[in-house]
Order: C-alpha cells, then structure tokens, then sequence
C-alpha cells in the first residue's frame, strides 16, 4: 500500500464545508415549509381544564391548532417505551401532545402550525391554557419523601427498584479492618448541543410517501416510529439526517413527540411541516441528566484493597422514563472502573419527579459512578495516610487477568467482560505527564507566593461499542469512485473522515476517491445509531468487512480479466496490478474498470465502459451473463456484530488553583492518558476528547439546573446556565496508551464520551486537594467553596 | 424565541430620529447596538410595538477628549471607547471597565450610552458614570437635558430617560490629575456580568469606589477619611463599605459571598488604583 491512512492524523474532510459556513442543518432546509411552534406547560404538575383558542383564530397565518383531542389512532397513544427492563415496574412514557395533565414544565400542550416560526409564536401567545396546579415533586429528596405522587397510580414516585451483586457485600464491609461511609451527589445537567432538534416533513400524496429530515442519532429508529405513529407501512417513509449541530445523546431519544408531530401534520395538511427547536424549549422539553444521590459504605484492609463495597442510589428519572433505566444501570456497573471492587452489591432507586425527562447524555451514568468510586479512593487514601496514586494502584485489575469478568450483568443484557486495557501502564503514563512525584515542591512554591494549589485524579472504564449491531454499503461507480454507507448518523464527529481512511486501507483506493453517507434511510435501512461511543467499533469494524468483500470481488474479476491468479493480485491506488510487478500496464486495470467488467450491461456512455472493452472476455453463449450467486455492480454489504462491548478507559489528572480570598478556582493543568484501542485517527479522537473534557469541565464548575421548588428551572436560558466558554476550558495536554480490542477486526475502542467521564472526579480531587476540604458534592462554585470554607472554620 | 410583530423605523438625522420619537411616545423604543434590547424581544420579555433603529444617524460615533472630560456619542460602541487611545490616556478608568463588558464581538456592537440608559444594575458604565460624576445627556423633539448620574440610574433597568427623549452622549468627568483608576471584578465565566465588581479613584487625598452586584444598582462610597494617611485605614474603609451594601442571594452566590467579595475586591480595587496613581512607584 503507498499511503497507509489508518492511524494518521488525517485533516477532517468535513470541516472546510463546515467552516465556512455551507454545512446543512436542519434550519437551512424546508424555506417553503410551514412551520410550528408548541404550547408548553407553564406549570410543573397540573390537570388541563379547558384549552381556548378564541383569540388565536383570527391571526393573519394560522393554519393549524392541535391539541391531544385531533390525535387519533396511536398517534393519541403514549410515545412507546423503548428500552423496557423487569425491574421497571412503572414505566410511564408521555403523549406526542399532552393528556388531561402535565407532569412537567415544558410538556407539549398545544401544537400551532403557521406560514412562519414569528406567527406561530403570536399565535401561541393568544392561545389560553387552563390549568388546575397539583403539588410539583422536584428533587430526589422530595421524590424519596413521596409527600406527593408524580403519577397516581406511581406509588412512592418508584419507576424501579434494581439490585445487582457478586456476593454478601455488607458483610465483606462489616468484617473488613477498615471501613467508610460516604454520601455523594451529582446534580443535573444536560447535553446541550449547540443545535436544537429540528424536524422536516413532506409528504407526497401521489406516492402516499413520507421525507422527513430531522436532526436525530438515529434516523432508521425515528423511520420504524413514525411508521407505526403515523400507521404507515415502513416502506413509505425515509429519513434523512442533514448536518447535527452535536447530539451529546439528547438525540438518540426517538420519537421526541415532534418527531410524529410534524410528519402527521404535514400528512394531515398536505403541505411541508417544519420545526425548529428554540434554546428555551430545549432546556425545558428535551431532556437532562447525571442528578443522583449516593450512599456508599466500603470495606478494605490495611493496604487499602477493597474487600467489599455497597452502593444504594437514588436516579431522579424526570417526568418520564421513555429511554428506560440505562443511566443508572451504567452508572451502577460501570462504577467501578479499573478495580477490583471486593464483594459489590448496588442498588438503586429510580424515581419520577415533575421535572424534564433524564436520558442518556455523553458518559450517561459513568460520570456519577467515576465520580463515586473515585471519591471513595481518595477518602481511603486519606483514611490511611497512602498517596492517592499508590491506593488505586493496588486495587486495579492487572492486564495478566484481562479478560476481566465483573459479575455483573451491563447495559447491553451481557456479562460485564473487560475486553483488554493496562491500567498500571496507565497510570505511570498519567504520573510522567503530570509530573505526580514533583508536585509537592510545586506546592510549596506555591505557597510561598500566597498560592493555594491542588492536584487530583481520577480513573474510568468505558463500555463502548455496544452492538446489536451496524453495517455498511460499499459501491464502486465505473468512474472509480466509491461511494461507502453506513446507517447511523454523524452530530459532527468526523465520521466521513474516520470510515473513509479504513475503506481506503482495506479496498486499497486513494481516500479521495472515497466519498461517505450516514444516517441516510434511503441509502441504509438497517442501522442502530450513534451513541455509547460506537461508530469506530461498530460501523469502522462493518465498513472493513464490506471493503474486503468487495476487495475480493474486484480481485476475481480483475484475476479473469488479466489472466492471472486471485493470490497474485492486489489492490494499490485504486489500480487492481499483480504483485510486485511495479505496474507494466497490462498488467494493472483500474478499479474503475473492474465495476464496469462487473456489469454485463455495458452501453459505452463514458471512458471507463470504452476502456473495458480490452478486457472483454469472449463470452460464452450458453451461460447466463450473471451466473447463479453472482449480481451485476462491484458492490457490497456487510454487517459486524460483536458478541460483547469493548471496554475503553482513561485516566484524568488535574491541577488547580483556589484564591485563598475570592474561592475563584482554576485549573492550571489538565493531563489526560487515554486508551481506546487502536487509533483511527488520532487528531479526531483527541478533538473527541477535547470536547468531553470541555462538558467534564462544565458539569464539574459551572452547570447545574436551577428548580426552584415549584419546578420552574428558572436558568433556562445561557445567561444563567453557564456552559463553559473557550476560556474556561484548559490546554488539554494528552497521551495515549494503546491497547488493542481483541473483540473487532480493527482492535479499536469507542472514544467519543470518554473525555467528559471523570472531569468531576479529577477536579473535586484536586480541589479537595488544595483547600483540605472534602468535596462530596459536584459542581461546586466559588460560592460554594467559600461556603464550605466558612463551615469548616466553623462560622455560621 | 421569536419577537412579537413591530414596526421598524430608520431615521437617517437626528431631527427626524427626534420626531419619530416624539410621534410615537410610550410605544417608540431606540434600537442601538441590540445587544441588550434584541434578547429581551426574543423572549418576548420586551415587545415595543415600534423600534426606531438610531445606528444611521450621522455623527453619534464619536469620542471627545478635552482637559475636563471624555465625552461619548451615542453610537459610540464599547470597542471604540475602549482602544481610543487619547480617551484611554485621559481616562484609564474607561478601558479598565469596559474589559469586562462582556466579550470581544459583543463591544463590538453594543453602545456605552446603550448600556448607561438600559441600567443594569450589574453593568459596569453605570457604576463608572456615578464614580466620575459623570452625566447623560437627553434630547427630546423640544428641548435637551443634562441628567447627573446620582439622579439619571433610578432602579433596576430604570433610568431618568422619558418616553421620546434619546440619549445622545455621556460625559465622565476627568478625575484629578495624580489620581490613579482601577476596576476588578469576579465572574462566574469570563465576559459574563460581575458577581460583583468595583470601580475605585484614588487621589492625593480622597477615595471613592462603586461597587456591582451587592444592591438594587451601582453603589457609590466615598472614602475620604480612609485614604489620608498611606497605608490606606483597611478597618475604616471596611466599616464604611458594610454600611453602604446590601447584597442579595441568586443562583449564582450566596448574599454573604457577595459581601465578602464586596470587601476583598474593594481592597484589591484600592491597592491597584493606588499603584497607579501617577508619580507613584509603577
Ligand atoms: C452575552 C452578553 C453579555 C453581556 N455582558 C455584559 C457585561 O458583562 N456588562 C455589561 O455592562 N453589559 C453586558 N452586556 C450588555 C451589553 O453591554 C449591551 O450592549 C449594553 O448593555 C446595551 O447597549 P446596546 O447598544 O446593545 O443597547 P440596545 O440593546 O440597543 O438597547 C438597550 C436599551 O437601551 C435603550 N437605548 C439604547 N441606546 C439608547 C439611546 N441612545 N437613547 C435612548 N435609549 C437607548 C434601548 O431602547 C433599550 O431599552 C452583555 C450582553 C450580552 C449579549
């Protein structure tokens, strides 16, 4: 192979289109399009007296109003369940608009549609909801205490109670020489992504045929939903991903109510529907994450091993629980990192309050669970007087034991198996980057100059790549260039970039040659979607193995065509040649060439079918042109399913510094050391982790969503909820540590989340670190830490 | 996130700016950088049923420096002022603040005079006009006025301003000479507004600071006893700043962080303006 692409920081193909301004999002499309605008829930819990639509009617441009009244068949039925579990015994999913009552601030009431956004906004203003308040649940507190019910028939506001153990895990802490009892908490935070959701629909009544476009993670999911919604057969519907303007798993949610809505009205009126998510609606009807209370009691022995650890937690679901019980299942498995736990039990309590539904968002759980574990690491460091490196030390898992069964059952219904990783190779990489054994004259250089400074860290295992399953399409064109497809989507990850430099390898084309498409129904029908940090394993893994089948398909047709053995032939530059021949040309033909030997039909419309003819083989006049098992096209379409998850992981190391009079905290320096199996691109997964290290820093200092006791989030906006601005995310400094999958073809592991997994971790640790506080609760704000200050100091 | 309809004016003078004004009264609200006016109206918490869009008015860009005073046009937008350099040598107070007005793109529209007559209580310029005795000045289709800042910022996001008046400048008053300026400030993300911030003017033998984010608007106190002897009387100006503020709690601090900052900041805000005073040691 001249250029081998796999493994070099390739420039993004994608990125001059997005640059300059010519990427598609879902808002550049549809300009003919009406469009609609909702009626949301003023109140937190409510019964619906009586909808008024009096003084909107006479609007110049109204259209539409729909209330749950005009939903017939499913589409009046609750949005399905997607991810049910036995333990969740109360699952309760909402309407596509809302029924008799809301449960939240934001639930879609009223549905307006209009010849523009500002009209439907007017028309909206006019339309006069009546409401009878009922008690507003909001926090897990007031969840547990179940004072009052988010639904009646919830009892205790439980959606589900989950236990998973390995063994007696109390009695391992009772009997354990050490033990320590901890309560730490995580508050809510959400995605975020820059783009909003966005929904497209046309509907074309001669075909009786929907186009949708919408910005989703999973376009064929969101085509199967409206299918059924809608009661469309599934071939008459396609779905098709523009740009995303970051998804962070606030999209993989299907079907979001507007994601029927918009379709069904545009079937209904006959004309395009369009909707654009405002960033207020986003805060108040999409959906959060990470709020959860932890008890934790742990037992270990002189040196610090743990012997047994108990965990009780309570997951505040929001209002309903359409994408099941995922976060805190990860939260609960993938607690426990790099270690070996000792005997686990862990139980948790998933609870409905009258707040924005919870759904997996980048790390989905693993932030809680890092940030528990790790908290409960230091606390023994601290018990025992051990540096904090040499506890985690003794506790991980040695490579000599990988694979590494936990016990535990994962997110996915299998064992919870660590494929590979070498954590103590790891963590030597993290203490050289930092500088971990020096930072103790930085310390008091430090505080010579009236300077607090602190140092933490924090360990990870990430379960990516879960299956079923992703495939991929590659297709030759007679003029060589090869057009490659997978199902699942892009939010702006590089996808393009990353699966064009495996075909280019494995077909053996230039990467120019190579043009990508995902999450395009039309294109793919059969396809999971982009979340869990999966596209590198799952759809990187199936374009391999579709480019090797084609590989094989050009190889013998190019083998008949030259005269030449299968075994003597390769592939170089898109150019089929015999090995080692240097390329004398007849002995080479191109790729191009190859797909138009590859159809027996071959009307001379370009160079490439003319060029074929020299090749021609005199054909047989009593075998079919496309004998049995074979098809016309150089083309192909294979599909990877790995029995388990790979498992990634990562360790973080963070200096900060604390003003010893404002409380203001800043990072001075943030090291990570990342291991995600082989490296596709090592400049795309480090912008992967720039960016979750980005959103680790905002969950661990600035985030947080404010309700006020009556279920108002009154940040709903970005003056108040403060995303952290370029300037206050760090120089990232990284390495990596590579440890190949045993588990796919192209031994990679998932990258996209790992970054923001232990930024609340790190930083607690280090904070904790500076001022000799210990932090149990994460975010912090100067405000809070000056508090603490003033507690310890025992101050009212 | 769409404003309610309005009707869109564009006056291309000031007289006609004056008479749009004066014609449309309570229902006619002046449209300049709309860095403040424009987020206010996409969320519906502002919806004036006519914007007269005053940025094609000639001649409200200015910035004039004279021995007395930096005076500032209406149009003038908060990157002008502050990489004037003859406004900078004059007032270093102005630059000072205005680094802590939100961010780079957003100076770049957003009007000092803007920020004045919308009075945010945690704005900067407020806080520095009141600091410098400074004043706006109004004009209206029949008459011009001249407002003292004690008497122009009334309340939160409430100023002296009447329906049909425009503020066409703001005037600092130079302090005097061998004085020295600084203004500090914590935020919770940088360019955000001031968790509380403070303004301070040091001279030969008086002090006085401003202070954000710890009242219903910009709080002035003067130090004049506290400042006589050098180093400067730490308890005095502490017992002095705690009687003028009263700081409430919000989502982002608690109202005794707030007054702590309030006492840490003015020290630092003292201690720098001090430092540069002209003369002393840099
Ligand atoms: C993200 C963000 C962060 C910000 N952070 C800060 C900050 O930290 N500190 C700070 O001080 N400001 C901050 N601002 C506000 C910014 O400084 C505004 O530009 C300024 O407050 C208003 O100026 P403007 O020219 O944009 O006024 P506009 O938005 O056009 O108008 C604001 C109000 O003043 C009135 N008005 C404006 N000019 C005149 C005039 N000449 N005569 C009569 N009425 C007039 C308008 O009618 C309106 O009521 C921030 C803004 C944003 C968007």
């Amino acid at each position: 192979m001249t250029t081998k692409m796999f493994g070099e920081r390739v420039p993004r193909v994608e990125d001059a289109r997005l640059v300059t301004g010519n990427g598609r999002f879902l808002d550049d499309l549809g300009h003919d399009a009406l469009e609609a605008g909702f009626v949301r829930s003023p109140q937190a819990h409510a019964r619906i007296v009586d909808i008024d639509v009096t003084d909107a009617l006479d609007v110049d441009g109204l259209v539409a109003i729909y209330t749950h009244e005009d939903l017939e068949g499913r589409m009046g039925e609750r949005l399905p369940l997607l991810i049910p579990h036995p333990t969740l015994t109360h699952g309760r999913t909402p309407y596509a608009l809302a029924k008799e009552e809301v449960n939240h601030v934001g639930e879609a009431v009223v549905m307006v549609v209009a010849t523009s956004r500002y009209v439907a906004e007017d028309i909206c203003d006019r339309v006069r909801v009546s409401y009878e308040a009922l008690p507003a649940v909001v926090g897990v507190e007031a969840a547990r205490a179940a004072a009052h019910l988010v639904h009646d028939d919830v009892p205790g506001n439980v959606a589900a109670v989950m236990v998973q153990r390995t063994g007696d895990a109390d009695a391992a802490v009772d009997a354990a020489p050490h033990r320590l009892e901890l309560d730490l908490a995580i508050e809510r935070s959400a995605s975020t992504p820059l783009e909003g959701k966005g929904v497209l629909a046309r509907w074309d009544a001669d075909d009786r045929s929907l186009l949708v476009h919408t910005s989703t993670q999973t376009s064929t999911s969101v085509r199967q939903a409206i299918a059924a919604k809608l009661d469309l057969p599934v071939d008459r519907v396609e779905v098709v991903t523009p740009d995303v303007g970051g998804g962070f798993g606030v999209k993989i949610v299907h079907p979001w109510p507007e994601e029927v809505l918009v379709p069904w009205a545009a079937r209904r009126l006959g004309r395009p529907v369009k909707w654009t998510e405002d960033r207020r609606e986003h805060f108040v009807s999409s959906a959060h994450e990470r709020g959860q209370l932890h008890e934790v009691r742990v037992g270990y022995d002189d040196d610090g091993r743990l012997l047994g650890l108990s965990v009780r937690f309570w997951h505040d679901n929001g209002a309903y629980v359409p994408y099941g019980l995922i976060v805190p299942i990860i939260t609960s498995t993938q607690l426990l990192g790099p270690y070996k736990p000792g005997v686990y039990r862990v139980e948790f309590t998933s609870l409905y309050t009258n707040t924005v539904i919870v759904t997996p968002y980048r790390g989905a759980g693993r932030p809680q669970g890092c940030f528990v574990m790790e908290r409960v690491m230091d606390a023994i460091a601290a018990d025992l007087g051990l540096d904090r490196t040499v506890v985690r030390e003794r506790n991980f898992i040695r490579p000599d034991e990988m694979p590494y069964d936990q016990g535990l059952v994962f997110q996915d219904g299998r064992q919870l198996v660590y494929d590979s990783g070498d954590f103590p190779a790891s963590l030597a990489k993290l203490k050289a980057l930092v500088g971990w054994d020096d930072f103790e004259a930085l310390r008091e250089q430090a505080r010579g100059e009236g300077r607090r400074v602190g140092i933490g860290l924090a360990c990870y295992v990430e379960g990516t790549g879960v299956g079923p399953y992703e495939g991929g399409h590659i297709r030759v064109e007679t003029d060589g260039t090869v057009v490659v497809s997978t199902g699942l989507t892009s939010q702006g990850q590089g996808h393009q970039t990353m699966l064009a430099q495996i075909v280019a390898d494995e077909l053996g084309v230039p990467f120019e040659r190579i043009q990508v498409t995902t999450g395009d129904t039309r294109r793919f029908k059969y396809a999971v979607g982009t979340f869990a940090s999966r596209t590198a394993v799952m759809s990187g893994s199936a374009v391999a193995l579709t480019a090797r089948t084609v590989r094989q398909k050009a190889l013998s047709i190019a083998a008949q065509a030259l005269e030449a053995d299968v075994e003597d032939l390769e592939v170089v530059d898109g150019l089929v040649q015999v090995k080692g021949s240097g390329g004398g040309s007849t002995a080479r033909i191109e790729l191009g060439t190859v797909a138009v030997l590859s159809n027996p039909l071959r009307y001379a419309f370009d160079e490439a079918a003319a060029r074929a003819t020299q090749f021609a083989a005199p054909a047989d006049p009593d075998t079919p042109p496309v004998g049995p098992g074979e098809s016309p096209g150089l083309e192909g379409t294979d599909y990877y399913s790995p029995a388990r998850s790979t498992f990634a992981n990562g360790m973080h190391a963070v200096v900060v510094e604390t003003d010893p009079d404002t409380a203001e905290i800043t990072i001075l320096r943030y090291c990570v050391v990342h291991d995600c199996g082989t490296l596709v691109n090592p400049m795309i997964v480090e912008g992967q982790i720039h960016g979750g290290v980005a959103q680790g820093v905002g969950g661990a200092l600035y985030e947080r969503m404010e309700y006020a006791p009556d279920g108002q989030l009154v940040n709903a906006s970005f003056m108040d909820f403060l995303m952290p601005y370029a300037t206050e995310v760090p120089t990232i400094e990284i390495d990596h540590l590579v440890t190949p999958s045993p588990l796919n073809p192209l031994g990679v592991k998932g990258a996209g989340e790992a970054g923001v997994i232990p930024g609340s971790a790190a930083i607690a640790s280090a904070i904790e670190d500076a001022e000799g506080i210990t932090i149990t609760s994460m975010p912090i704000s100067p405000s809070q830490l000056f508090e603490l200050r003033r507690a310890r100091e025992g101050r009212p | 996130m769409k404003p309610a309809p309005f009707t869109y004016h564009r006056p291309r003078g000031l007289d006609e700016a004056l008479e749009v004004l004066a014609a449309l009264g309570e229902a006619g609200k002046v449209l300049a950088g709309g860095q403040s006016l424009v987020p206010l109206m996409s969320m519906r918490l502002s919806a004036p049923a006519h914007l007269v869009d005053v940025n094609h008015v000639p001649g409200l860009a200015t910035v004039h420096v004279d021995e007395h005073v930096v005076r500032i046009g209406a149009l003038a937008r908060h990157s002008q002022v502050e990489h004037d350099a003859a406004a900078y040598d004059a007032l270093p107070l102005l630059r000072q603040a205005l680094r802590h007005v939100a961010h780079p793109t957003i100076r770049n529209r957003g009007t000092t005079v803007g920020s004045l007559v919308h009075g945010d209580p945690a704005a900067e310029l407020p806080a520095v006009l009141l600091l410098l005795d400074g004043s706006v000045t109004l004009r209206s289709a029949e008459r011009a006025r001249e407002v003292e800042a004690a008497s122009f910022f009334i309340g939160p996001m409430e100023t002296a301003l009447r329906p049909g008046e425009l503020a066409v400048a703001a005037t600092f008053r130079r302090p005097a000479t061998g004085s020295g300026t600084a203004f500090v400030e914590v935020t919770r993300r940088h360019g955000d507004y001031a968790v509380c911030g403070v303004g301070a003017v040091v001279g030969a033998s008086s002090a006085r600071v401003a202070l954000l984010g710890v009242g219903p608007g910009p709080v002035l106190v003067d130090l004049p006893d506290a400042v006589r002897d050098e180093p400067l009387d730490d308890e005095r100006v502490h017992a002095l700043v705690e009687e003028a503020i009263d700081p409430e709690a919000d989502i982002h601090a608690s109202a005794d962080y707030r007054r702590h900052l309030a006492h840490v900041l003015v020290r630092r805000a003292l201690a720098e303006a001090h430092h540069r005073a002209p003369g002393r040691a840099a």
